[in-house]
């Protein structure tokens, strides 16, 4: 029974999972606004947390945060690199400030910033961005931020969390507040489903087995958990009993929970909304590589810009899709034997 | 010299172009359910007196060396490009369906390799204007006798690159190139005043050393003019400043903010074409 072998879901998701219709019939919500929500929360929590906005406050919902707290929040327009050196300057000057655009204008255009201002300054900034990977779908690939966890996991001193559902974002929120220096938080443009109950042990570097199985691991993070449930859903009907690891943290990377899994399951496959080079997939096999090398298989978008269409279409057409996880998964089963 | 003749014979025939293709863009964001209509709708008159009047260009030669370059750098508002591409005879009209379908020539933002017709990829504001002054720095290079057109968003001149742009045309002397600021005063979250105020910009681009022109955007007759005469600024490269409201031709689009990215529903688009086909003396079903 495959119902049994699942860990901190929502009630009604193993059903979901089990009829395919997660997408339709499940709760979404994009994750920007899980985020805006916690922040209330935080600035309620924390009177030196402040929010600084570049004129997509609208998009990411974060306007909510200068409506309640005026005096701390700062829209300073059409201008990302500003706004992160501004940020850092914030930081070492006693406060904590979030960041929030889309993944491309902050980790592109303010990646100097991000590196020489915050990183190696060890400031204590939250960069929040929405619209990664190909969430924004239909506007195109000028807005997906399909390098973001490259990009920010290169980045020496700064943790990446890639969270995959409302609950985990607001845990996310409220961790980085916590932890001392750079944390960048990549969040979704298009609604994920809400996949954990209040049971889900949340922490910085931890990744979390939502699923049992001893056959071969899926290790995901952001709206790939979603397809990697239901791939292991798939995989369960054709015999195959696939661990699942949400693995939200891209830096620190939980080494530990990844080398348990190679060796107890044998087979690795990474998926994730973000090119193969120098994300989840990179960060396994390099691990792995050097630690007890099993048959790996990584899932992700493989030097290309995708372009404007439906979500779901997306990541049928590159490669992403549940369908073409569940066969990575039975390439690596099958290469088990060989070593 | 090659030049494509004008194909509007007189200002009324513009804006009766205009008027077309602010309908088009508008049922455009309707079908894709999403898109930007309020600063599409504030660029088209100054986009359709450059595809129907000024620009040298062929539509039948998209390649042609000599060809004048326009570059939306404001690259969110390209369903106003689509349509005067559409118009213009570059893409077929059944493109007007298609906007940010899977495998469409029309992307949710301007991509310079799918769509014949968009000189420059764009949708990260800020870029524009400094290719431009790349292709209007090759034309000297190459000795080819074309001009570059680019319009910016006037949020889009908070980003630091159109400043660095700014300070290098004139030192470069480049006087092929003019630049159209849509000045519809507003910005994603709000009036442009209530985030981050650009005034004074005509001293601004004058003492970076600017050619500067100041219209009203929606009045043809300037808008024609004023493009015009920017080929004879020399030895300077021109900016005009043209004042227009975000959304026009919509009432409940005008000065609305909200209508930066949101589509018109069934009922609304209905208005919308209404109001713009009774402005222009034109019947809703004669604009198809
Ligand atoms: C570098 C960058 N930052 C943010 C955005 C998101 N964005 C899209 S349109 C827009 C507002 C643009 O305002 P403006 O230039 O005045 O354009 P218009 O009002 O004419 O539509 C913003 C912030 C972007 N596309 N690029």
């Amino acid at each position: 029974m495959s119902t049994s072998r699942y860990r901190y879901l929502r009630p009604e998701v193993p059903e979901l999972l089990r009829a395919g219709t997660l997408f339709r019939d499940g709760e979404k919500r994009s994750t920007r606004f899980s985020y805006a929500d916690e922040m209330l929360v935080l600035g309620e929590q924390l009177d030196n947390v402040v929010m600084l906005n570049a004129d997509v406050s609208k998009g990411m919902g974060t306007f909510t945060f200068g409506q309640r707290f005026p005096e701390r929040e700062f829209n300073l327009g059409i201008a990302e690199q500003n706004t992160i050196a501004a940020a850092a300057g914030m930081a070492h000057a006693g406060l904590i400030p979030f960041v929030s655009t889309y993944a491309i204008f902050a980790t592109l255009r303010g990646l100097d910033m991000i590196r020489n201002s915050v990183c190696y300054t060890h400031a204590n900034v939250k960069i929040a961005c929405s619209h990664a990977g190909i969430t924004p779908a239909e506007d195109g690939a000028t807005h997906q931020g399909q390098e973001d966890l490259t990009l920010m996991r290169a980045m020496p001193g700064m943790t990446v969390i890639a969270p995959a559902d409302e609950l985990t974002t607001r845990r996310a929120v409220q961790a980085a507040a916590e932890w001392q220096g750079p944390v960048y938080i990549s969040m979704t443009k298009e609604p994920v489903p809400f996949l954990y109950d209040e049971s889900y042990p949340f922490a910085i570097g931890r990744a979390v087995t939502i699923r049992e199985g001893d056959d071969a691991t899926i290790i995901a993070n952001r709206d790939m958990v979603a397809q990697a449930l239901l791939a292991a859903e798939s995989a369960a009907a054709e015999g195959l009993d696939v661990r699942v690891i949400d693995c939200h943290t891209l830096k620190p990377l939980d080494e530990e929970a990844i080398l348990v899994a190679a060796r107890e399951t044998g087979a690795i496959v990474t998926a994730e909304d973000n090119i193969l080079v120098g994300g989840l997939g990179s960060a396994v096999a390099e691990l792995l590589i050097e630690h007890g090398p099993v048959p790996m298989r990584r899932i992700g978008i493989d030097e290309t810009f995708a372009q404007s269409g439906p979500y779901l279409d997306l990541l049928e057409r590159y490669g992403l899709s549940a369908g073409h996880i569940v066969q990575a998964v039975r390439e690596v089963v099958a290469r088990k034997g060989d070593a | 010299m090659h030049t494509s003749p004008p194909v509007a014979a007189d200002i009324r025939e513009l804006e009766t172009i205009a008027a077309q293709i602010r309908c088009d863009l508008v049922r455009m964001i309707h079908i894709a359910r999403m898109g930007h209509p309020g600063g599409s709708l504030s660029a088209a008159d100054l986009v359709t007196a450059l595809y129907f009047q000024v620009m040298r260009i062929d539509p039948a030669r998209p390649d042609w060396p000599e060809r004048d370059r326009f570059i939306l750098s404001k690259g969110h508002a390209c369903p106003v490009w689509y349509a005067a591409l559409i118009r213009r005879g570059y893409l077929g009209r059944e493109c007007l369906d298609t906007l940010r379908c899977l495998d469409s020539l029309l992307q949710g933002h301007p991509d310079m390799v799918k769509t014949p017709g968009v000189e420059m990829t764009a949708g990260s504001l800020g870029h524009g204007l400094s290719a431009g002054l790349g292709m209007a720095l090759a034309a000297r290079v190459r000795g080819l006798n074309y001009r570059v057109w680019v319009m910016i968003g006037d949020g889009e001149t908070q980003e630091g690159s159109i400043w660095e742009a700014a300070m290098a045309a004139p030192n470069l002397r480049l006087d092929n190139l003019t630049v159209i600021l849509d000045r519809n005063r507003i910005q994603n979250d709000d009036l442009i005043d209530n985030i981050m105020p650009i005034e004074p910009l005509a001293a601004k681009w004058k003492s970076f050393g600017w050619h500067v022109m100041e219209i009203d955007g929606h009045e043809m007759a300037q808008v024609v003019d004023a493009l015009e005469a920017s080929r004879e600024a020399e030895p300077q490269p021109v900016i005009i400043i043209a004042n227009t409201v975000k959304g026009k031709g919509v009432s409940f689009m005008e000065d609305n903010p909200f209508w930066h990215g949101n589509a018109p529903d069934a009922d609304q688009t209905a208005q919308a074409l209404q109001e713009i086909c009774a402005a222009a003396g034109l019947e809703v079903a004669d604009v198809d």
